[in-house]
């Protein structure tokens, strides 16, 4: 009797990935059909690579048939993988490639989450040169992005993923799914130095708290954070108590196409119909000192509505925003960065804030006009993110006023 | 057997190619042409009808007329690119005629002229000089071609004609437009392409010389890009092309995000180095990329207020918008890629036709594409030399010709800005498989994880000295490719037959390409 199993896609259109079909028998050894647009330039290698994940997966006699447009090498393991647990579901064991120093990198919890791009969870191309976008942070999804039946291979994928691509210094993130399954997600990532963990379609802080929980049993000790997606109601209702149901929580973001069907209306341009939810967001997580982040903007062509977007945002409030294509990056960066305006006049009020310090003065005066405390606070804020996303030197203290 | 020797970049070359004596690779410049040039033989005005009407019933006769007979060599031209219906229309009457191993000389072969393969097969043609990619690549690449195929650069054809190095005895000139007296405009008529300077040389130096046309105007054709007085008949055919596949209707702009990335990135080191200037010139090609760049380099311009002399294309509307903007005073264009393109440079005189005589000839006395600022060119490899590959794939396959790739090195900066790698193919490797343009003629290499400068070039690194742009060595970026793409590739195995020559501009033979598998 033979067991079946295959993963992957082909086709000519397919790119930087393969389609492996798996025949586990009970004897002949490993036989591979393999064809490849890259065998003359690492055929030996992909073959040993196949018979090395063989071997990990506890298969020692198996027929391989290998359709491969360029898949690198992880992408390989995790076709492999992926076809071999098809066949044999009970096999638990795994392929591993060693993990690329590349990827050991940590994360902080007040760092900038400005961008963070969606990469579908079953697209490897898609992921290999995410990080040179520079986006904040990237989201490797197994959640809306993957069909329902993809959702075990697109597991394998984004563990190899996480140990092979390098991000650039992005913050590694990935979507797990709802409920249970998300739990289960868990299992594949933790220990794979994910950063932060978003959780879909939250409604309880009982959701945050078992995904902690369960984090803290796969990874003990180790931070990862969280990220909760309020996409419901009930869940911007609760937005407060699911921002402040865990200390690993480091943001709080909104997620609008769920959020407008669930309350019976549909998106408009100009979101009247989530006002109040966007608010509720934002609030509850500057109430419980997490970051306020925005939705993502759907048209990728549309760079103009994307800026107007995100200008709205900032004024609102929020510090980030979701992003579906690379391109997307640089505008939501420059949208959200304090204008040169802002700076300026930020930079007089904490300079005028400095020299009151240095004389003992408990009031703050700019020329003939009295400077609040909260204003004050704005400046420094200001200055602060201009320093840190590249508008302003970092020594511009040390510079002479203009 | 050929006889192989290493010439001066280490590459073993023929050094005979069809029973013709070639000289091996000597350097850039080192080679030094002597003698005369070839010339047509002598015509008189009294055997021409003093009409001035040259027109012939059809092609087979006009072939017939020319005197065709076995082993000559008929050229034809790509400006109607894969939608040429003239070069297949000739040698299937050539094949009608029942002549032999003919030399088909093309300034570049298309997939639809695959039919030809039969003609090869049966005979009729011996081999092709000319850039071969598709199923023509294939032909060759597998080593079934008698003669060995040789490829040109666009100054490389037009050397080769004007050294005698190629006699053509037969030019066959597809013309969108042309009068009875034989004068050709290619910027007008249902099967307009733009211009036609591929065919200048050959309207020049052939013994004969056909114009065929569907749109036959009353005398005088103008502008007359060819000149009647240089053509012996002319033939109306029904369709000399597919409008559809001749120039695209519209040019699209990119999608891919890496693209724009590596586009970005080239302009703005070009803005870095100083490159970007009142007065500028720069040459921008027909690629994702390189329009992506042009469009970079458009905004940049119009935000700082700065002009470019000109530009030369691979003309498009992106490029023509430009024009009509006035962010550049000319285009000097060697081929229109849309209709925007083609109208423009019908109606706009700052839009100017150009040949490869005025851009690329190796024994002209001097070049247009030497004088422009900034190149930017694709290849399919680049070794830590900087040597690059622009007619094969990394498996050994002959994949483009090289177009006027090898001319455009010599200009001020040129720019290889190309993906490091493509799927699982490493595009910047240790040493090229088919080596087309010298390292010391490259100048930098842009790619999505980082620019290098070409050491030789230490004007432009003291530059970007300090500047914010990812500037990183050819060997870094190799590592980091072998590293993503899991070691450093195999080298392709390959058979002895040398199945291809690779000329390089001065007519010497830089590589050559072998049978593959």
């Amino acid at each position: 009797m033979t067991l079946r199993g295959e993963a992957g896609d082909r086709g000519p259109q397919v790119r930087s990935d393969c389609w492996i079909a798996v025949e586990v028998g009970e004897q002949g050894g490993i036989q591979i059909d393999l064809r490849s647009k890259v065998a003359g330039l690492y055929g030996e290698r992909i073959e040993t690579l196949l018979r090395d994940g063989c071997a990990a997966l506890g298969v020692a006699h198996a027929r391989l048939e290998v359709e491969d447009q360029g898949a690198l090498p992880f992408v390989l393991a995790a076709r492999l993988e992926a076809a071999v647990k098809r066949a044999l579901p009970d096999c638990s064991d795994e392929f591993l490639l060693p993990m690329s120093p590349r990827c050991e990198y940590v994360s902080r919890r007040d760092r900038l989450r400005r961008s963070r791009l969606y990469l579908p969870g079953t697209q490897p191309k898609l992921f290999i040169n995410a990080g040179l976008h520079e986006p904040d942070g990237v989201i490797l999804d197994l959640e809306d992005a993957v069909a329902p039946a993809e959702k075990d291979a697109a597991c394998v994928l984004v563990r190899n993923a996480l140990r092979a691509v390098d991000f650039q210094g992005a913050e590694r993130m990935v979507r797990i799914n709802q409920g249970e399954m998300g739990l289960g997600d868990l299992a594949w990532v933790a220990e794979h130095n994910v950063h932060v963990v978003l959780i879909p379609k939250v409604e309880d802080p009982e959701q945050v708290v078992e995904v902690a929980e369960c984090l803290e049993q796969l990874v003990p000790g180790r931070e990862v954070f969280l990220m909760p997606i309020i996409e419901s109601a009930l869940g911007a209702w609760k937005a407060y108590e699911i921002a402040s149901a865990h200390p690993s929580v480091v943001a709080l973001a909104i997620g609008l196409e769920d959020y407008t069907a669930d309350i019976g209306t549909q998106r408009t341009l100009e979101g009247t119909e989530s006002f109040w939810a966007r608010a509720q967001v934002l609030n509850g997580a500057r109430a419980a000192g997490v970051q306020p982040i925005d939705t993502v903007f759907s048209d990728v062509t549309d760079m103009d509505g994307l800026r107007e977007s995100v200008e709205e945002a900032r004024s609102l409030g929020f510090v980030g925003k979701g992003c579906i294509h690379p391109r997307q990056i640089p505008v939501v960066h420059e949208a959200l960065a304090p204008t040169a305006a802002e700076i300026e006049k930020a930079v007089r009020i904490v300079r005028a804030f400095d020299e009151a310090q240095a004389k003992g003065l408990g009031v703050v005066a700019l020329g003939s006009k009295m400077i609040d405390a909260p204003v004050v606070k704005r400046a420094l804020t200001t200055v602060d993110t201009a320093v840190l996303v590249g508008k302003l030197p970092a020594d511009w203290r040390d510079k002479e006023a203009e | 057997m050929t006889t192989l020797v290493k010439n001066a970049a280490g590459r073993l070359v023929p050094t005979q190619i069809n029973g013709e004596k070639a000289t091996p690779y000597l350097g850039v410049g080192k080679f030094r042409p002597e003698g005369r040039k070839a010339a047509p033989p002598i015509r008189a005005c009294q055997d021409y009808p003093m009409d001035g009407n040259k027109v012939t019933a059809d092609i087979k006769t006009a072939l017939a007329k020319a005197g065709l007979r076995d082993g000559m060599t008929i050229s034809t031209h790509h400006h109607l690119r894969n939608g040429d219906l003239v070069a297949n229309a000739v040698f299937a009457a050539a094949a009608e005629l029942g002549v032999k191993d003919l030399r088909w000389f093309p300034s570049a072969s298309f997939p639809v002229h695959a039919p030809q393969i039969a003609l090869m097969e049966q005979g009729v043609i011996h081999h092709i000089e000319g850039s071969m990619n598709g199923p023509l690549g294939d032909y060759c690449s597998t080593g079934k071609m008698r003669g060995m195929a040789v490829l040109r650069s666009h100054g490389g054809r037009w050397q080769a004609i004007q050294d005698g190095e190629v006699h053509i005895d037969i030019a066959v000139i597809a013309a969108p437009t042309a009068d009875p007296f034989g004068n050709c405009t290619g910027d007008r008529g249902p099967t307009a392409c733009g211009l036609l300077g591929f065919a200048l040389a050959d309207s020049m130096y052939a013994d004969h010389v056909i114009a065929v046309t569907d749109n036959l105007v009353p005398f005088p054709c103008l502008p007359w890009q060819i000149q009647g007085n240089n053509v012996d008949q002319v033939v109306v055919m029904d369709s000399i092309g597919d409008a559809s596949k001749i120039v695209s209707g519209t040019t699209e702009i990119t999608r891919s995000p890496d693209r724009l990335l590596i586009a970005e990135l080239t302009a703005r080191f070009c803005d870095e180095v100083g490159i970007v200037r009142d007065g500028f010139s720069f040459q921008a090609g027909a690629g994702g990329t390189a329009l992506s760049f042009a469009i970079y380099l458009r905004d940049m311009m119009r935000e700082r207020k700065i002009k470019a002399r000109f530009a030369r294309g691979g003309s498009n509307q992106y490029l023509t918008d430009m024009l009509e903007e006035g962010l550049v005073d000319y285009i000097l264009d060697g081929q229109t890629f849309d209709l925007e393109g083609v109208r423009s440079m019908r109606e706009n005189p700052g839009h100017v036709n150009t040949s490869p005589f005025t851009s690329y000839n190796w024994h002209g006395k001097g070049n247009f594409a030497s004088l422009v600022d900034v190149t930017v060119l694709g290849a399919t490899e680049v070794d830590v030399n900087f040597n690059a590959n622009v007619v094969t794939h990394s498996d050994g396959r002959l994949l483009h010709g090289i177009g006027g790739w090898q001319n455009c090195l010599f200009a001020k900066c040129t720019i290889l800005p190309i993906p490091a790698f493509r799927d699982r193919i490493p595009v910047v490797v240790d040493e090229v498989t088919t080596l087309c343009g010298p390292g010391e003629l490259i100048d930098v290499i842009v790619t999505e994880r980082g620019i290098a400068i070409n050491p030789l070039r230490t004007d432009l690194l003291q530059k970007v000295q300090g500047s914010s742009l990812p500037i990183v060595t050819i060997g870094e970026l190799k590592e980091e490719v072998e590293g993503i793409c899991g070691g450093a590739p195999e080298k392709p195995a390959l058979g002895e037959k040398v199945v291809a020559a690779i000329k390089w501009v001065d007519g010497t033979v830089i590589d050559c390409v072998r049978a593959v598998g």
